[in-house]
């Protein structure tokens, strides 16, 4: 056995673990054994390429690792609302780590070992710089807009043509990668590589632009899988498995939440990515006419203590109003009676895939009491209250039958077949998707204005204090 | 037995031993990624809905394996400064994203309880 057979078998080794890490997170109950899968197969594909190679620098690998080590930790240690701009933020980080590779190594071939620079690994370098440095710019985007920074339009950003101009520079990147596949080493070929780098960086912005909140979980599971992707490039580009087998991995995962995300919104990937969403748009069945009827939370809780079976949709704006651990309180106070409680969980609901289970998990309710939309619909004629918190456009009737709805087509939670509906909003204003929504003029829906947290609050104290007296 | 490691910290094995060779090592290397893909598939199809939150900083954290290419071009012999700066660069990038990526997934899957616990204590 060589270092080289050694390394190859510390390779496989590792991606085994890798599938296995996957596999664990099948069940809530084993998935921690996932995470320590993954991290003993990341150390040993490390050590294996750090001892297997030729590696005589070891300062310039030790002192980033270490630089690493405060900005890893904090960016572990972020408010829960948070984890979709941070997983925004790492998977720029790995496009950048992508793309930057695939420009050290073509430099260096280019100026030391031209006969490297092969038509396929071209090709792979190409790739891999043009989905590394679009995710890097996409990425920082997404996560502009989810910290909700200032500069970055938070509503869709369109203009005339857009989508013609994005396509022609696209189309520009991938010609002139062409061009660089066929001939590697011409006098223009430095130049071409960096306009393709700089057009790579330019389309992540812009492709992510014209994209709105209600967006997110869909692009955020798209970069993910460019993430994935772009480190298969690596792998080829390095003729390195472990690369590809883990990106592989880490592609196919952001397709298939990118799939269901989809059709959870029953749009195609070509429509998020150039359909903007959410362009205010005044659907037919508009508020003209129609009143919200508002409800005092006196009245609500009375509703709710009469009642045997309640289910919770949360939505974004729970964790906008940060109300999880209030709802926590509510579900005690309503169980405490033998009332059954329930949440409702959309695919979409929140800004990535499961947002609002891990932020229902923080507040310690159990997550045999989280339910998918597909398993709960079902059971919705039955409950007696059907509690809307800071959902809007998952709950909205219009999905089913408004033909001229932006949303129609999209599967919903079936909040108004419950016998009572109170929905929580902060004010009058459209949702996200600035669509007006047609549940909350219905016969049994009754309307709590205010601070998602206040109004549940009020509602704990309203059962807590006041249970037994009516 | 200089064909096993390349000068560069490149494998190269392939490389030397003639055309013929080379294009069967490429050919198995598109194996190996349509191969990975159906299995992530499979794989992913089955992760619990609850955890897809966990399942994305989960594979965040496996994606910065770019970690290393990074190793590779910092730490290799024989490449000008200003590459290796880049190489460092990406050394850094990617091993943010392990440590968080890692960090923030057992953080986030600790929380997942099947029974209220009364006082936050297991």
């Amino acid at each position: 056995m060589t270092a080289y057979h050694v390394m190859q078998l510390a390779y496989l080794l590792a991606c085994a673990l890798f599938i296995f890490s996957l596999h664990w997170m099948s069940d809530p109950k084993t998935a921690r054994n996932g995470v320590y899968a993954g991290v003993a197969a990341m150390l040993v594909a490390i050590f294996a390429t750090w001892g297997g190679l030729h590696i005589t620098r070891h300062w310039w690998i030790i002192i980033p690792c270490l630089l690493a080590v405060p900005p890893g930790i904090w960016l572990a240690q972020v408010p829960l609302t948070a984890v979709p701009q941070r997983t925004a933020f790492s998977h720029a980080f790995g496009g950048l780590a992508a793309g930057l590779v695939g420009t050290c190594k073509y430099f260096y071939w280019l100026s030391h070992e031209q006969e490297m620079l092969t038509a396929f690994r071209m090709t792979a370098i190409v790739a891999e710089v043009i989905l590394g440095f679009l995710t890097l710019t996409g990425s920082l985007i997404a996560a502009g807009k989810l910290q909700e920074i200032k500069w970055i339009p938070q509503r869709p950003w369109v203009f005339q043509g857009q989508r013609a101009i994005n396509l022609a520079g696209l189309g520009f990147a991938v010609l002139l990668g062409a061009l660089l596949i066929n001939s590697p080493s011409a006098g223009w070929a430095p130049f071409a590589f960096v306009v393709v780098v700089l057009l790579s960086l330019g389309f992540g912005v812009m492709m992510v632009l014209p994209i709105g909140g209600a967006d997110m979980p869909t692009v955020i599971s798209i970069l993910n899988s460019f993430a994935g992707l772009s480190a298969v490039a690596m792998g080829f580009v390095l003729d390195n498995k472990v690369l590809i087998t883990a990106g592989a991995l880490d592609g196919s995962s952001g397709l298939i939440l990118s799939i269901i995300m989809c059709k959870a919104m029953n749009r195609s990937f070509l429509n998020v990515l150039f359909g903007a969403f959410g362009q205010v748009k005044q659907s037919a069945a508009g508020s003209d006419g129609k009143v919200y009827k508002p409800e005092t939370i006196e009245g609500a809780a009375q509703i709710l203590e009469q009642a045997s079976s309640v289910v919770i949709v949360p939505g974004y704006g729970m964790a906008v109003a940060q109300a999880q651990h209030k709802i926590r309180e509510l579900y005690d106070q309503l169980k405490k009676r033998g009332i059954s409680c329930r949440f409702a969980i959309h695919p979409v609901a929140g800004r990535m895939p499961g947002h609002m289970n891990v932020l229902l998990a923080e507040a310690e309710i159990p997550y045999t009491d989280l339910v998918e939309m597909d398993e709960i619909n079902p059971d919705m004629p039955q409950a007696d209250v059907c509690l809307v918190v800071g959902a809007n456009d998952v709950v909205n009737p219009a999905a089913r039958h408004d033909k001229s709805s932006p949303i129609y087509g999209m599967p919903i939670i079936d909040a108004d077949k419950s016998r009572t509906v109170f929905a929580i909003k902060r004010s009058k204003n459209p949702g996200f998707a600035g669509i007006d929504n047609e549940l909350y003029f219905s016969d049994r829906t009754w309307m709590l204005f205010g601070d998602a947290k206040a109004v549940i609050g009020d509602l704990v104290k309203q059962l807590s204090g006041g249970s037994g007296i009516h | 037995m200089q064909w096993l490691v390349h000068p560069a910290g490149i494998l190269a094995a392939g490389e030397t031993v003639g055309h013929g060779a080379r294009e069967l090592d490429f050919m198995s290397m598109l194996f190996v990624f349509m191969l990975a893909t159906f299995i992530g598939i499979g794989v992913i199809r089955r992760v619990s809905r609850l955890l897809h939150t966990p399942l994305m900083s989960l594979t965040n954290a496996i994606s910065a394996i770019a970690v290393v290419g990074a190793i590779m071009v910092a730490g290799g012999e024989g490449y000008p400064t200003w590459i290796r700066l880049l190489g460092a660069v990406a050394m850094f990038a990617s091993m943010t994203n392990i440590i968080s990526g890692f960090l923030i997934t057992n953080r986030m899957l600790k929380m997942f309880k099947t029974q209220p616990q009364p006082g936050g204590k297991p």
